[in-house]
């Protein structure tokens, strides 16, 4: 694949994740189970709409053909977003919303840091400032996941539902296609299966401090990066480009 | 003004005679421009009074999340959707330091939630309108949050500490979240046709409630005289009102939109805007929980609280138990 076409399509995975992650935790605003997660929620979806910024921005000035961050959030349809399936999944509970954020922090934080020596200026960049942000994302999912983990039987119960349920979709973090394979090559970003290992013992090692269990390795869902999603994505964007779809070319 | 006709429990305005050395003296820092702090003596009706003053302001900036919220999910750019959510998250963070201010007067934010849950608690009245188009955010930011600035700066040299300081933290926001409304608005009076009727329609339904938001004439109150005298309240209700339309309506226009109001005009002997009159029907209602959202409200806040109780029963929990290890271990 030629370097600008995987480079485009990498830009628009980094970007789409955040991107949808951020809304997803944005519909919690208000809804939360206590003042102090209303904010430190939209915190976090607040870092993550700024990174869809920068990582979509960026994406557009790679593709050249005048696209900015918003042209590519707000008009481009499911079947063209890249973002992982994880990322879309409903929120469900606190203990879903939770698990989907340990999952994807542990691997964005892990990823970000290989980015920051991308031989891509721009994208180390963005990786270093990313980084500084996830790094508390995690932190805070980590210690969700013990509170619920090792809180009362029904937190327990609940929360090793959400991991169980969530697993299956993990797998696809770590699997690399024809864009990860000219990304390695140029070296712009690392191989994704790499990150594997660490991602399992970080995993593992807060699971087991939260008396949870993790499932065995399987069957993984995948296709969000290359554009096949679940039947969710079209309801956030349903949603996401509602303005923009029913008045196109104004200005807001 | 998030708090609308708070009742002080008194009947009449006591004299210094009538007073007890205590209420005397109280009376006398106040009116030095003393603040109270959480410590000190006070009477037990001040207490009351702010708790529900407070509380009641409180309530409503958690129970404003919601109409902001429902479109924070459609806003129309990333950057109006970080704007709305950041300032959506604001209003958590107001509740948080007036929760905070009114559990120095000795009620715990648990036994508040609980009034607001159960229907026993008020919250402003403006917030059981509904957001049905993209112009209304704007709309709030600039009408509703305009209207609160002008009770809330004030009340920055309000006589009890704590609130006042509240207060200061929460106005410099506010004033943010003004701008960032009118801002809005202009983009769309500027816009395309469709987006100028879109910000002349969202005027047009915000303008009556925001006047409400004041309250009705409080001229011949004693709760309102015996609260100024305290100065926890600063200015009548029909004072700011017309402060806030003179301000309003010079900013409508430059807008190009017009206030949904026939008897608006300028009175030059007065030196401020006559407007029109205000339903006052509407607003009882609206208060009585019969306005267009008053029961959704509700139902959506007492869901995240229910749904959430499992989740704070956790947090507990695991901070007990890991509480007890950390005992062990130092034994």
């Amino acid at each position: 694949m030629a370097g600008q076409d995987a480079l485009f399509e990498y830009l628009l995975r980094l970007g789409d994740n955040a991107l949808i992650l951020g809304h997803r935790l944005s519909e919690w605003c208000g809804h939360s189970p206590a003042l102090e997660e209303d904010l430190a929620l939209s915190n976090v979806a607040l870092d993550l709409i700024g990174q869809t910024q920068l990582w979509l921005n960026l994406a557009g000035e790679v593709e050249g053909k005048g696209r900015n961050a918003d042209k590519l959030a707000y008009l481009r349809d499911a079947r063209d977003f890249r973002n992982v399936l994880l990322v879309e999944q409903p929120n469900g509970d606190f203990a879903v919303t939770m698990a989907r954020q340990f999952y994807f922090d542990a691997w964005h934080y892990l990823l970000l840091r290989e980015l920051t020596g991308s031989t891509d200026s721009r994208i180390a960049e963005i990786a270093a400032k990313a980084l500084k942000e996830v790094t508390y994302h995690l932190e805070r999912s980590q210690e969700w996941v013990l509170r619920l983990g090792d809180g009362t039987e029904e937190s327990h119960r609940r929360m090793q539902e959400a991991i169980d349920d969530l697993w299956v979709y993990t797998g696809e973090l770590f699997d690399a296609d024809a864009v990860d394979a000219a990304i390695i090559r140029d070296g712009l970003g690392p191989d994704p299966a790499s990150l594997r290992d660490l991602w399992l013992g970080l995993v593992r090692a807060t699971a087991e401090e939260a008396t949870l269990s993790l499932p065995q390795p399987g069957w993984a869902q995948k296709g969000g990066k290359q554009g096949l999603h679940s039947e969710h994505l079209g309801y956030i964007l349903a949603d996401l480009q509602f303005l923009q779809r029913a008045y196109p070319n104004a200005t807001w | 003004m998030y708090a609308q006709m708070v009742k002080t429990g008194v009947d009449h305005i006591q004299s210094k005679e009538e007073m007890s050395p205590e209420e005397r003296a109280f009376q006398e820092r106040v009116d030095a421009d003393i603040k109270i702090e959480p410590k000190e003596w006070m009477p037990e009706a001040y207490r009351k009074t702010l708790i529900r003053q407070i509380s009641q302001h409180a309530h409503s900036e958690i129970i404003g999340m919601q109409p902001e919220g429902n479109w924070i999910t459609r806003a129309p750019t990333l950057e109006r959707k970080a704007i709305l959510l950041a300032k959506v998250q604001d209003e958590a963070g107001h509740g948080l330091y007036l929760y905070c201010a009114a559990e120095t007067l000795g009620v715990s934010r648990d036994e508040l939630l609980e009034q607001l849950n159960n229907g026993k608690a008020k919250y402003s009245s403006i917030f059981n309108y509904p957001t049905l188009t993209w112009a209304d955010i704007g709309a709030i930011g600039w009408l509703v949050d305009g209207a609160a600035i002008m009770n809330q700066v004030p009340l920055q040299r309000c006589s009890y500490g704590p609130y006042s300081r509240a207060m200061i933290r929460i106005c410099k926001e506010e004033s943010f979240h003004q701008r960032q409304g009118y801002d809005a608005l202009t983009k769309l009076a500027q816009g395309t046709p469709e987006q100028k009727q879109m910000a002349q329609d969202a005027l047009n339904r915000w303008w009556w409630p925001s006047l409400m938001m004041f309250g009705p004439s409080d001229a011949e109150s004693v709760h309102s005289a015996q609260s100024m005298r305290w100065k926890i309240k600063i200015n009548s209700n029909d004072e700011l009102r017309q402060k806030f339309v003179d301000q309003t309506v010079p900013q409508a226009e430059y807008l190009g939109l017009t206030v949904p109001d026939p008897d608006l005009k300028w009175n030059a002997e007065r030196g401020h805007y006559d407007f029109g009159e205000i339903n006052w029907d509407e607003f009882y209602q609206v208060i009585a929980g019969n306005g267009p959202c008053n029961r959704q409200r509700l139902r959506t806040r007492v869901k995240a609280y229910e749904e959430g109780q499992w989740v704070r029963d956790a947090a507990d929990a695991y901070a007990a138990k890991k509480a007890a290890r950390a005992k062990a271990k130092a034994a």
